[in-house]
């Protein structure tokens, strides 16, 4: 049974098509890309598996549930954490507090328990901060914990971004653009990061630009064009795929 | 960090003992009457300080709520409500000690509800009333919600101004005072002015830190990421709407527990409570303080409020709080706390180069 099983997804704003009967799976374990020319539906595809989206036909099944009309938190709770391609920092509160957010749904003290200070959310306000700290030590910032997030920079945003959705210790992890606006030594850096996660048991679904990073480390790449899937294989097979070459290079016979 | 939280709350139970030992030797022990009501007023600013600063919502209508608790208080209490006598509830009550049953000088009898069970009502009728308003108007945002929430204090003015059980235009005089337990009672005899001062400020403090605590827990880190990206704090597992909710009934609360100790203490509660000058002017304190800036709301509600009830701002009352509040956006819309003025200065003076 794959891990995400999307069957004959549609959504449409308006008159426009924006995902029209795409189908795919990502297997547990996998690192699985789509990629498409901008407005192909990527993001879209991402918000409507993230529950921001109601889709308008087609199932979205995660390990054998269905996850459709699900509000995004709900989702999130059940295992599947994503990242912005407009990185959302949370203002205001730092690196370590953003992460810290992300611990939400393995957590659990409410109003009236963090109101009267029960002593048993102190252990589990602990057990927060040292956990946040130490994905931020895995994606490498743990110096800038106590700076305020959103004044870091880009790439720093970034890797405070990942660790905040890796708080969740989710099942699947959506990473939308997440080499957008770095640099070529970062997006390696990315790549290796991505790699160890996926190491780590996380199964990884990602929107990239990037081809290089996502021909480097994808197991299988799903491409979109005008919302429809065109291809769905290996890296290797999908770079010789000429229906993906005509969509991305332009069709010489035209 | 666990313990450093809870520093200004010391300088706060400090200076609450200081100001009163300053005024009882200086013989201006009169200034402790303004200075009770101011810190029941702040009860309520903190609450609201929750809503706006640290979620990012907006409620004009928190005079609303207070009033609710204050109107609450003062109909139970003061009304009479002898004629429901024979209703086994009554008679339940009565069992209980929940009635309190007196003549006037007619003989006749007068059955009120104790204070307490008073208290209580209003404090469940607030809570009822701010889920089933917060509840649809929350979905809002911005300006809607700031309308809805408007909306909403006007109607419970109307309903005040209007209700002939309520008092109408002049509002419940000779509420009772509220005797929490035995020699401890909310009242504003002379006499107790020293104690009630304390009751007050003890109350207050009680609310700081409860509300300490919120902000530096789990919960509170998700209202704060609710105030800067809603949905990004989705995507965190953050059940967005239960939190801004809950909040904002937290606050209705609060105020609902100011208004029904003020008109203990003041014997008697008016519409003008309830008016919508009063919401507006809830909002201007907590935004000088600088929204997410809880002891600054504080401070500021209570230098502003103090101010005002000493007669300071005069008959420009309500327009010194608009003012205000036109000055604080413009200019220092981060709280006077992070004004720095040459920057200000600054920037206006780029703002009209451009």
């Amino acid at each position: 049974m794959p891990l995400l099983d999307v069957q004959l997804l549609n959504k449409s704003f308006g008159g426009l098509q924006a995902v029209s009967e795409v189908s795919f799976d990502v297997k547990q374990g996998a690192i699985k890309a789509l990629i498409g020319p901008n407005g192909a539906g990527k993001t879209t595809l991402f918000n409507l598996i993230a529950g921001n989206l109601p889709a308008n036909s087609g199932t979205i099944t995660f390990q054998g549930k269905s996850i459709q009309r699900r509000p995004p938190h709900k989702i999130a709770s059940l295992g599947i954490s994503r990242t912005f391609q407009n990185i959302k920092m949370f203002h205001g509160m730092t690196a370590l507090e953003n992460v810290m957010v992300g611990r939400h749904p393995k957590s659990h003290a409410g109003f009236m328990a963090a109101m009267l200070n029960l002593p048993w959310t102190w252990k589990e306000e602990k057990k927060i901060r040292d956990y946040s700290m130490e994905l931020l030590e895995l994606v490498e910032i743990a110096d800038f914990a106590h700076i305020d997030g959103a004044s870091l920079s880009f790439g720093q945003q970034r890797a405070v971004e990942l660790a905040r959705a890796m708080a969740a210790d989710p099942t699947l992890l959506l990473l939308d653009e997440p080499a957008a606006g770095l640099n070529i030594y970062e997006t390696a850096e990315l790549a290796k990061l991505i790699c160890k996660i996926r190491d780590m048991g996380i199964t990884i679904l990602l929107v990239e630009h990037d081809m290089s990073l996502v021909m480097d480390i994808s197991d299988e790449i799903v491409v979109l064009s005008f919302g429809k899937k065109i291809a769905e294989d290996v890296p290797q097979a999908i770079q010789n795929n000429p229906e993906v070459i005509k969509v991305y290079l332009g069709d010489d016979d035209a | 960090m666990s313990a450093k939280k809870y520093l200004p709350v010391l300088w706060l139970l400090l200076i609450v003992v200081a100001v009163q030992l300053a005024t009882s030797y200086s013989g201006k022990e009169f200034y402790l009457t303004q200075l009770t009501m101011t810190s029941y007023y702040c009860l309520l600013v903190i609450g609201l300080c929750m809503v706006m600063g640290y979620a990012g919502q907006i409620s004009l209508g928190h005079a609303g709520f207070f009033a609710i608790g204050g109107y609450t208080s003062a109909a139970l209490t003061t009304n009479n409500f002898a004629s429901y006598s024979e209703l086994t509830v009554m008679q339940l009550l009565n069992r209980y000690g929940c009635i309190i049953t007196t003549e006037d000088m007619f003989g006749d009898t007068i059955i009120n509800f104790h204070p307490w069970l008073a208290f209580a009502a209003a404090i469940l009728l607030t809570t009822i009333i701010a889920f089933a308003i917060g509840i649809p108007v929350l979905k809002l945002k911005g300006h809607y919600l700031a309308m809805a929430t408007l909306g909403f204090g006007v109607i419970i003015y109307r309903i005040v101004l209007a209700s002939e059980a309520l008092g109408e235009a002049d509002g419940i005089s000779e509420v009772p005072a509220f005797v929490l337990i035995k020699g401890l009672s909310v009242n504003g005899n002379m006499d107790d002015r020293v104690i009630n001062y304390y009751i007050a400020w003890g109350i207050l403090t009680i609310g700081a830190l409860l509300l300490i605590n919120l902000i530096n827990s789990r919960t509170g880190r998700a209202l704060r990421a609710i105030h800067a990206s809603e949905e990004a704090a989705s995507a965190m597992g953050i059940n967005t709407a239960r939190s801004k909710l809950y909040i904002f009934v937290i606050s209705a609360v609060f105020a609902a527990v100011a208004g029904a100790m003020l008109t203990h203490y003041n014997g008697g509660i008016g519409p003008s409570e309830a008016g919508v000058m009063k919401s507006v002017r809830y909002v201007a304190l907590v935004a000088i303080g600088g929204m997410a800036n809880f002891w600054g709301a504080l401070t500021m509600a209570a230098t502003l409020n103090f101010l005002s009830l000493r007669g300071m701002f005069g008959s420009y009352d309500d327009a010194v709080f608009g003012a205000i509040l036109i000055l604080i956006m413009l200019f220092a819309p981060n709280g006077l706390f992070k004004l720095s003025p040459i920057k200000a200065i600054r920037q206006i003076i780029n703002r009209d180069r451009r």
